[in-house]
């Protein structure tokens, strides 16, 4: 493939700029498990990654908050730019990183607290402990996240007594309050029933104003459904990276065309 | 709240140290482990030290006669190494077979209700004091026993191994167990899909298949019996003599914990005796690290079981 | 053909079945016989006076006992726990920490009695503690180490690995992790594992032999750590083998009592950990 197509299936959008990559390798041990990528991530819009299992697009979320750190014997070459600042400089403080990009998981991991220790969980760490403040932050991440009229009269229940899809809307709340830039989910549906499911794609519609979304999902529907931007992963590899309707209706690379159309995946 | 830049601000250093210091602190406490483990072997041996290069090792081990208090003193070890094999054997003579056949019933044959109360008793067996075990032993079990064996006196070798073998036997059914456990489920569902049956599964497949971690009961077993010194010191008599054949098991024997703990007590600091007993733990202690070591070795070859 | 043979193997394992439930009952049953037998006749010479008497009564060995088992704990917790928490939450896999583990395995092996000549060595005469409360505990600290090091893992370790993951992703430093998350939500097990500790000490003579233990002593209750103490199985001990004018039935009372605290202590921590194991949800 020639540098002239491969501009061709990598676009780079016009908005402002909020994540980026360059020549992004990572290794498991001596394993490559990201080939060579290289995107650039809007911001305030949501950005969903597809592929089929295994094809290194949650890797790929975790490097951009660096939870790929906590895993033994994986390194990275490359970069990996948050406004234009390289994310793996060593004078980066992680907690901070991980505050400005915030990350939901695809199982729902409340912590065995009260639904309001969950989300104040954040604030304090960083050393909030007024009360009046607390209740203030509670109480705008949980409506940000579009549960509060479903918990304010119990937040001092546990949270492990709430729904599945309530329980991933908490999590969201508990990273909303620590008030990131960035929200990364990885497969955030795919425990949740369909009901459960839709609420948190209208959710991440709302976020979508103030957050920049990176979405990994091995839905295409709900890719196409939310997402603003698409990118396609195969076996390490960013194959294709483009605006949604464009990915899924007129995709560049065979490859491309082949998992949207379901003949492989 | 505004929100801070990303590169380093001042209270991200102090942070970094305080994380790396409890770092530190923990990595100490866990390094612990391993001093403790050589500051023993290292006390053990500066204290044996002098009698150790006076009598020389192989003189020691070979020696005869145990007589502290003759003139001259006489060190030898044998008689102590004798009880404790004798002791030992004894009591794994019955122990491993019972503990096997234990391990086995729990994990492959006990219906729930009869699983209830057997770990329970086993986990109680446990935890019973050897105080109490040597008390019972030397109070009710040997008065019984040398009663109708016509025996001269109530304390004897095999009575050290009957309680020992009580002893050590929670030890080799737990860890047995664990390792029967751990056995896939699909042997047991082949071997049965091909018209075994339950038994010639459990001893043709499951079994086998948990030889490493059986061994490795056994073993720690065996460590747990030749360790244990109250209950031997309360039952088997005390006589440093060598035991021969197998009558050697109703009389009265010493082992090498006995030993320890019946004479330290009235041993004056620094004195020849005194190396000499702790010549006898530098023995016990490298005893029971080889055991051990060589049991953890077999647990790890155990696939799938926790420990 | 078949048959014949299907119904040798039926017979086999009958028979093999039977001997194990033998087996079986082979344990079960002295175990239950004897302390059956404890009891009655324990409890038979365990009057009221025999075991609050300061003075040739049990409880000054209780009391005794309390205070090493008690102060073992305190002094084997910090070590213990922290060393579970290095093993659980830190460590890399390595020569180091498998080092480590097999120090761990060896500690829980040594013979009593070596911890006692260890003790002797290093508390009584090098640190100058003499015999005393302080250096029977340090001693038998030593020797619970690895229990309450192993135990406490296992509660570490039965924290799901997601509720690290959300916390780091929140920005938590790793030790935030642990205090505020991980810690909390394994304290139910690392108690049971302190408990037991306590029961062990509890029950344990060869230790304290040389390190601690008096059989009567002018003042039977301790002042202070560097005091002598008394202790239940030291007191079981003497009285079964050198004293000459113990009452039997006394005897079977002190084993009687002595077997009840260890007892209560192990069948506390049971019941602790299955009544929080009930409680706890992740």
């Amino acid at each position: 493939m020639s540098a002239a197509s491969n501009d061709d299936r990598i676009v780079r959008p016009e908005a402002e700029i909020k994540l980026e990559t360059r020549g992004l390798n990572m290794y498991y041990g001596q394993t490559l498990a990201l080939k060579d990528v290289a995107v650039a991530i809007p911001s305030r819009h949501i950005t969903a990654l597809i592929g089929p299992s295994g094809c290194g697009k949650s890797s790929f979320l975790r490097c951009l908050n660096r939870m790929n750190d906590e895993i033994q014997g994986t390194r990275i070459e490359g970069e990996v730019l948050l406004d234009g600042h390289s994310v793996y400089d060593n004078r980066i403080d992680l907690a901070q990183l991980r505050r400005q990009v915030g990350m939901v998981f695809q199982q729902p991991n409340p912590f065995p607290m009260s639904i309001y220790d969950n989300v104040a969980y954040g604030p304090r760490l960083h050393g909030q402990r007024e009360r009046a403040e607390l209740d203030g932050i509670v109480e705008a991440s949980i409506r940000g996240a579009a549960l509060w009229d479903e918990v304010k009269d119990k937040l001092r229940a546990s949270a492990l007594d709430l729904s599945g899809g309530q329980q991933q809307r908490l999590c969201i709340a508990r990273v909303l309050a620590v008030e990131p830039e960035v929200v990364l989910m990885d497969e955030p549906c795919s425990a949740l029933d369909p009901t459960a499911t839709f609420r948190i794609e209208e959710l991440m519609l709302e976020l979508m104003e103030r957050y920049t979304i990176v979405i990994v999902t091995h839905n295409m529907y709900q890719a196409s459904r939310v997402s603003q931007y698409t990118g396609f992963f195969l076996m390490g590899e960013l194959v294709e990276y483009g605006p949604t309707p464009g990915l899924f209706e007129n995709p560049k690379d065979p490859r491309t065309d082949d998992y949207v159309r379901g003949r492989f995946g | 709240m505004g929100m801070p830049q990303i590169a380093g601000k001042t209270g991200t250093g102090g942070r970094r140290l305080g994380e790396w210091l409890i770092e530190r602190g923990l990595q100490i406490c866990g390094l612990f482990a391993i001093v403790f483990v050589l500051l023993i072997f290292a006390f053990l041996l500066r204290d044996a030290l002098p009698v150790l290069r006076e009598a020389g090792v192989s003189d020691l081990l070979r020696g005869e006669r145990w007589s502290p208090t003759a003139d001259p003193p006489q060190f030898g070890l044998l008689p102590l190494l004798l009880g404790s094999l004798y002791v030992t054997v004894g009591a794994l003579l019955l122990a491993v077979p019972l503990g096997v056949a234990c391990a086995i019933f729990v994990a492959e044959v006990a219906p729930p209700r009869v699983r209830e109360v057997l770990k329970p008793v086993v986990e109680l067996l446990a935890a019973i004091p050897s105080v109490v075990f040597g008390f019972l032993g030397l109070v009710l079990i040997g008065p019984w026993i040398a009663d109708r064996l016509n025996l001269p006196i109530g304390q004897f070798a095999a009575l050290g191994s009957l309680i020992l073998a009580f002893m050590a036997m929670p030890t080799i059914v737990s860890v047995a167990e664990d390792a029967i456990r751990a056995v896939p489920r699909a042997y047991r569902e082949n071997s049965l899909a091909l018209g075994a049956t339950h038994w010639q599964t459990i001893v043709r497949v499951v079994v086998p298949a948990a030889r490493s971690g059986v061994i490795a009961g056994v073993l720690l077993g065996l460590g747990r019996a030749i360790g244990e010194t109250m209950t031997v010191l309360m039952v088997t008599g005390n006589a440093a003599v060598i035991p021969h054949g197998l009558a050697g098991f109703l009389r009265p024997v010493r082992t090498m914990t006995a030993t320890i703990a019946a004479e330290m007590g009235e041993t004056a600091y620094q004195t020849p005796h005194y190396h000499a007993l702790f010549a006898i733990g530098v023995l016990l202690f490298i005893i029971t690290f080889l055991i051990n070591t060589v049991a953890d070795i077999a647990v790890r070859r155990q696939p799938g079981v926790k420990r | 053909m078949i048959g014949a043979r299907a119904t040798g193997a039926r017979l086999t394992q009958s028979f093999a079945f039977l001997l194990l439930w033998l087996a079986a009952a082979a344990v079960v049953v002295p175990i239950l016989g004897i302390i059956g037998l404890m009891v009655v006749w324990g409890a038979k010479a365990l009057t009221w006076d025999l075991l609050t008497a300061a003075t040739g009564g049990l409880l000054p060995a209780i009391v005794g006992t309390a205070y090493l088992a008690l102060l073992t704990a305190l002094l084997a917790a910090p070590v213990g726990i922290g060393a579970a928490v290095y093993l659980s939450e830190y460590a890399r896999p390595g020569p180091l920490v498998r080092l480590v583990r097999l120090a761990i395995v060896n500690l829980a092996g040594v013979p009593s009695v070596v911890y006692g000549l260890f003790g002797l060595a290093l508390f009584v005469m090098l640190l100058g503690f003499g015999r005393s409360l302080l250096a029977g505990a340090c001693t038998l600290a030593l020797l619970v180490l690895p229990l309450v090091i192993t135990a406490s893992e296992e509660a570490l370790r039965q924290v799901p690995p997601g509720l690290r993951q959300a916390s780091l992703a929140l920005g938590a430093t790793r030790w935030q992790t642990v205090r505020r998350v991980v810690l909390p939500n394994s304290l139910p097990g690392i108690i049971t594992g302190l408990i037991l500790s306590i029961g062990r000490a509890a029950g344990e003579t060869a230790p304290i032999l040389f390190t601690a233990a008096f059989y009567s002593l002018s003042d039977p209750y301790p002042k202070s750590p560097l005091d002598e103490v008394l202790a239940l199985p030291y007191q079981l001990f003497v009285m079964a083998t050198e004293a000459p004018d113990v009452a039997e039935g006394t005897k079977w009372a002190t084993a009687l009592v002595l077997l009840a605290v260890v007892l209560f202590l192990n069948l506390g921590a049971i019941v602790v950990r299955a009544r929080l194991r009930r409680g706890q949800r992740w």
